[in-house]
C-alpha cells in the first residue's frame, strides 16, 4: 500500500542523506521523495511516498521522528490533498509525427519546451496516473529519456501542515 | 596560533561549555587534528585519560556512564582516530548510552579533498549515533555543544558525536554557551498517557499471572525503587534482560533472574506462562524471545517505553505506553491495590523446584562456581564489567546481581574487547566500589593494551580470566549447528598471562585446581592493587540453558 508522508526538517546539510540513509538501512521502500525549502527558509519540507504494510508505514514514521532535523511527520494519504509530479519526456519526433504528438500533448495539457530536429522535450505535471497516461501515450513514438521529481502534495482548503501545531521543543 | 583579539577560540569555547557541564573526565588519544582541543583542556582541572586505542576511549566514557548516570566524554583525532571510534560509537547506541564523542577534523577548505588523514566521520557515523554534527561556524560551536549533551543524556541516551575542523576550533569565538536548548525537532515524552495509565493499572488488577520483564531503561530512568514498590504491592515476579540485570535485586523472592536465550529455567517458563506481561525499557530483542510467533503465547503485552519507535518493532503490543519509567511507576503506584497473587506465586515456587538453575558435571574448575564464589565473596555488590562470549553469560547468570548500575557489558552488539576499557571508566566513575571484568582469553586479547592506562591512571581494578585457549562460544555454535566441526576457535599462541600482568607492574595470580578458587579471590579482594587472575577451564564447558534457533523459550537444552 502506498502512503504520502509530508515531512518537516531543518533546511540543514545532510538532512537528506540522514532520511535516505534511514530507509535504506531499515529496508523501507521509498517510491518517491521531493524536497525543497518551505515558506520559512530556515525549514524544508520533504514528501515521501513510501510503500509497506501498516506496520512498516507506522514505523517509518516513528524511525524518521527519531531524526533530530526531522519536525513534523504527516501521514496525508487519507485527507484530500492535491498531489502533483513534474515530468521531462524526451520523444523521438520526425516531422511526420510531430502533429500527432502535439495533439497527445493538447489532451493532456502539457508543453512542448523543446525542439530538435527529430526531437521534442515535453513537459507535463499532474498526479501520478495522469503522469504514466502520458507517458504511455508517447511511448509509441520513441522514448529517449524521461526526467519526474517525484510527488509534491499540499492539504486542500485553508489547513495547513505548518509548524503551528507542534510544541517548540526546549529543555533545560 | 592564530587566535582572536579576546584570545578565546572555538577550542576555547568547547571547554568551557564542558566545565559547564560538569565534566570531569575526558578518555581520548591526541592527534594533529584534534590538538586546539587538547591544548585547551590541558588549562582545566579536566583530567584526562590516555588510553591505547580510539575505540577503547568510547569503552571507557561509556563503562564511566553506565555506572556513573553521567554522560562520558571522548577525545580523537580525525581520519583513523576517528574510524577507530565507530565500534565503541556502535556499541554505546546498542545500549542507549550517553557519550559524547569530539573528533578533530582537517581544516574546512580541504573537507572534500581526501586530505591527509580525513575521514567522513559524520556520514559513517549516521546510522550509529543519536545524532551528530560537522561545525563549519565556529559561532555555532558553543550551542551544539550545549544541544550535543542535551541530546545524549536526555529522553533514550545514546551516543552523539561532534566533529570540528582544526581551523574552526582554532577561530575567534564570541558566541557564549547557551543557557537553553531549543529543538524544534527533538522532544521526548516522559509523562504517560493518563488514559494508557489507567488501563494499564485495571490490566494489572485483572491478571492472574502477571510478569514484569525489566530492561536496561529502568535504570536508565533510575526507576529501581519504584519497580520494587511496585513488585512488593503486587507480588508479581521480575525477569530481566541482560542490560536489566541490577535493576532488581536478585536475592529478592520474586526475582526470576535473567529470561532469553541463556535465560534462567525458571524466567523462561514463567515468561511462557505468564497471563499478562509488562515490558519497561525493553526492546524484546531477538535473543530474548526465541521465536516470535511463540513468544510469551498466554499473554497480553503492555509496554512501556521513552522511545515509541520500539513499541510494537518485534513483538504485538496490546498496552503501548510512551514515557519515562520513573514517571509512569509513580503515577501508577497509587492507582494500583495490593494483591497476592497466591497461586501464580506457588507456581513459580514449583517452576524453581522442577526447573533449577544448575551446571552438570565437568572438569574440575568450573567458572559457574568461581563465579558463584565471587558474587558471594562480593555479597553481588562489586561492579562486575564482562566481556563477550561464554563468561558473559555465566556473569549474567551466577553473579547474583543486587545492585543497580553494576553489571556493565556489551548487551546489544556483543563487543569483544568492551570489558577491560568499561572497567577503567568504572573505577574511574565510582572509586568507592570494587571493579572486576570477568573475562575470557578470546576478548582479553581485543583490548589488553589497555593494562597500561589502568597501571597508568593507578587503577585497582581486578581481572577475571577464563583461559580455555579458545573462543568457546563460538565452539559452543559450531557444537550444536555445525556438526561439531570446529573451525578457527583454538589458540595456541597465547601470552602467559600471569607474566603479562606482571610485566604491567599488576599482581598475576593463577587458579588450576578448584581448592585454589577463594583463597586467590580473597587475595585479589584484599590487595588493593591492579590484579589479573588467570582461570585455567576446559574449552569444552557449554552454556546452559541454551534455547535452540527457531524454538520457544521453554523448550531449552538443559545440562545432563
Amino acid at each position: 500500500m502506498k502512503r504520502t508522508l509530508s515531512v518537516l526538517v531543518e533546511n540543514r546539510p545532510g538532512v537528506l542523506s540522514r532520511v535516505a540513509g534511514l530507509f535504506s538501512r531499515r529496508g523501507y521502500n521509498i517510491d518517491s521523495l521531493a524536497v525543497g525549502r518551505t515558506e520559512n527558509p530556515a525549514i524544508s519540507r520533504m514528501t515521501i511516498v513510501v510503500d509497506g504494510d501498516e506496520q512498516i508505514i507506522e514505523q517509518v514514521g516513528k524511525q524518521l521522528n527519531k531524526l533530530i532535523d526531522v519536525i513534523k511527520i504527516s501521514d496525508i494519504t487519507n485527507d484530500p490533498y492535491v498531489g502533483r509530479e513534474l515530468i521531462l519526456i524526451k520523444v523521438n519526433a520526425d516531422p511526420s509525427v510531430r502533429g500527432e504528438i502535439m495533439q497527445i500533448v493538447d489532451i493532456f495539457r502539457a508543453r512542448i519546451v523543446d525542439i530538435a530536429r527529430n526531437s521534442l522535450i515535453i513537459e507535463a505535471t499532474g498526479d501520478a496516473d495522469k503522469i504514466d497516461a502520458i507517458e504511455n501515450s508517447l511511448r509509441p513514438f520513441g522514448i529517449r529519456e524521461v526526467v519526474r521529481t517525484g510527488k509534491i502534495a499540499m492539504l486542500r482548503g485553508a489547513k495547513t501542515r505548518g509548524m503551528e501545531a507542534s510544541g517548540n521543543g526546549t529543555g533545560e | 596560533m592564530a587566535q582572536g583579539n579576546s584570545g578565546r577560540t572555538g577550542a576555547r569555547a568547547v571547554i568551557e561549555a564542558l566545565l559547564d557541564e560538569g565534566v570531569e573526565l575526558v578518555f581520548g588519544y591526541p592527534g594533529g587534528a584534534v590538538l586546539p582541543l587538547y591544548h585547551e583542556l590541558a588549562r582545566t582541572p579536566i583530567r584526562h585519560i590516555l588510553v591505547r586505542q580510539e575505540q577503547n576511549a568510547v569503552h571507557a566514557a561509556s563503562g564511566y556512564a553506565r555506572t556513573s548516570g553521567r554522560t562520558g566524554v571522548c577525545f580523537a583525532t580525525s581520519g583513523p582516530g576517528a574510524t577507530n571510534l565507530v565500534t565503541g560509537i556502535a556499541t554505546a547506541y546498542m545500549d542507549s548510552v550517553p557519550v559524547v564523542i569530539f573528533t578533530g577534523q582537517v581544516p574546512t577548505r580541504m573537507v572534500g579533498s581526501d586530505a591527509f588523514q580525513e575521514t567522513d566521520i559524520t556520514g559513517i557515523t549516521i546510522p550509529i549515533t543519536k545524532h551528530n554534527y560537522l561545525v563549519k561556524d565556529v559561532e555555532e560551536l558553543p550551542r551544539i555543544v550545549k544541544e550535543a549533551f542535551y541530546i545524549a543524556s536526555t529522553g533514550r541516551p545514546g551516543p552523539v558525536l561532534v566533529d570540528i575542523p582544526k581551523d574552526v576550533a582554532l577561530a575567534p569565538c564570541r558566541a557564549p554557551v547557551p543557557d537553553r536548548v531549543e529543538l524544534r525537532g527533538y522532544k521526548p515524552t516522559y509523562q504517560g498517557h493518563p488514559g494508557q495509565l489507567r488501563a494499564l493499572a485495571r490490566s494489572l488488577g485483572e491478571a492472574e499471572r502477571p510478569l514484569i520483564f525489566a530492561g536496561g531503561g529502568v535504570q536508565v530512568s533510575r526507576a529501581e525503587d519504584y519497580l520494587r514498590q511496585i513488585v512488593e504491592k503486587l507480588q508479581i515476579p521480575v525477569v530481566t534482560s541482560l542490560t536489566g540485570l541490577g535493576s532488581f535485586p536478585e536475592d529478592n523472592p520474586l526475582s526470576l533472574g535473567m529470561v532469553g536465550l541463556h535465560g534462567k529455567p525458571c524466567a523462561n517458563h514463567a515468561l511462557m506462562e505468564c497471563d499478562f506481561l509488562m515490558g519497561l525499557g525493553v526492546r524484546f530483542d531477538d535473543r530474548v524471545t526465541g521465536a516470535l510467533e511463540k513468544f510469551a503465547p498466554r499473554a497480553r503485552i503492555a509496554h512501556v517505553d521513552i522511545d515509541p519507535a520500539e513499541i510494537g518493532k518485534n513483538v504485538r503490543v496490546d498496552l503501548p505506553l510512551v514515557g519515562d519509567i520513573s514517571c509512569i511507576l509513580k503515577e501508577l503506584l497509587p492507582l494500583v491495590e495490593p494483591a497476592g497473587h497466591g497461586p501464580w506465586l506457588k507456581r513459580i515456587k514449583e517452576l524453581r523446584n522442577l526447573y533449577p538453575l544448575t551446571y552438570g558435571r565437568g572438569g574440575e574448575v568450573r567458572p559457574q562456581w568461581v563465579i558463584e564464589r565471587l558474587g558471594e565473596m562480593t555479597r553481588g555488590q562489586a561492579i562486575i564489567t564482562t566481556d563477550v562470549g561464554q563468561h558473559q553469560m555465566w556473569a549474567a547468570l551466577f553473579y547474583g546481581f543486587t545492585e543497580p548500575r553494576t553489571f556493565i557489558s556489551s548487551c546489544g552488539l556483543g563487543t569483544m574487547g568492551y570489558g577491560l576499557p568499561a572497567a577503567v571508566g568504572a573505577v574511574l566513575a565510582r572509586p568507592d566500589k570494587q571493579v572486576w571484568l570477568i573475562t575470557g582469553d578470546g576478548s582479553f586479547q581485543m583490548s589488553m593494551a589497555e593494562l597500561g592506562t589502568a597501571r597508568e591512571q593507578g587503577l585497582p581494578l581486578k581481572i577475571l580470566l577464563f583461559n580455555n585457549h579458545s573462543l568457546a562460544m563460538v565452539r559452543q555454535l559450531q557444537h550444536f549447528y555445525y556438526e561439531r566441526q570446529y573451525t578457527a576457535i583454538e589458540f595456541t599462541g597465547n601470552p602467559d598471562f600471569v607474566r603479562l600482568a606482571e610485566c604491567y607492574g599488576a599482581e598475576g595470580l593463577r587458579i588450576s585446581k578448584q581448592e585454589e578458587v577463594v583463597p586467590v579471590l580473597a587475595r585479589a579482594m584484599g590487595n588493593d592493587r591492579l590484579t589479573l587472575i588467570e582461570c585455567l577451564i576446559s574449552p569444552e564447558e557449554i552454556v546452559y540453558p541454551m534455547v535452540p534457533e527457531g524454538a520457544a523459550l521453554d523448550e531449552m537444552i538443559l545440562p545432563e
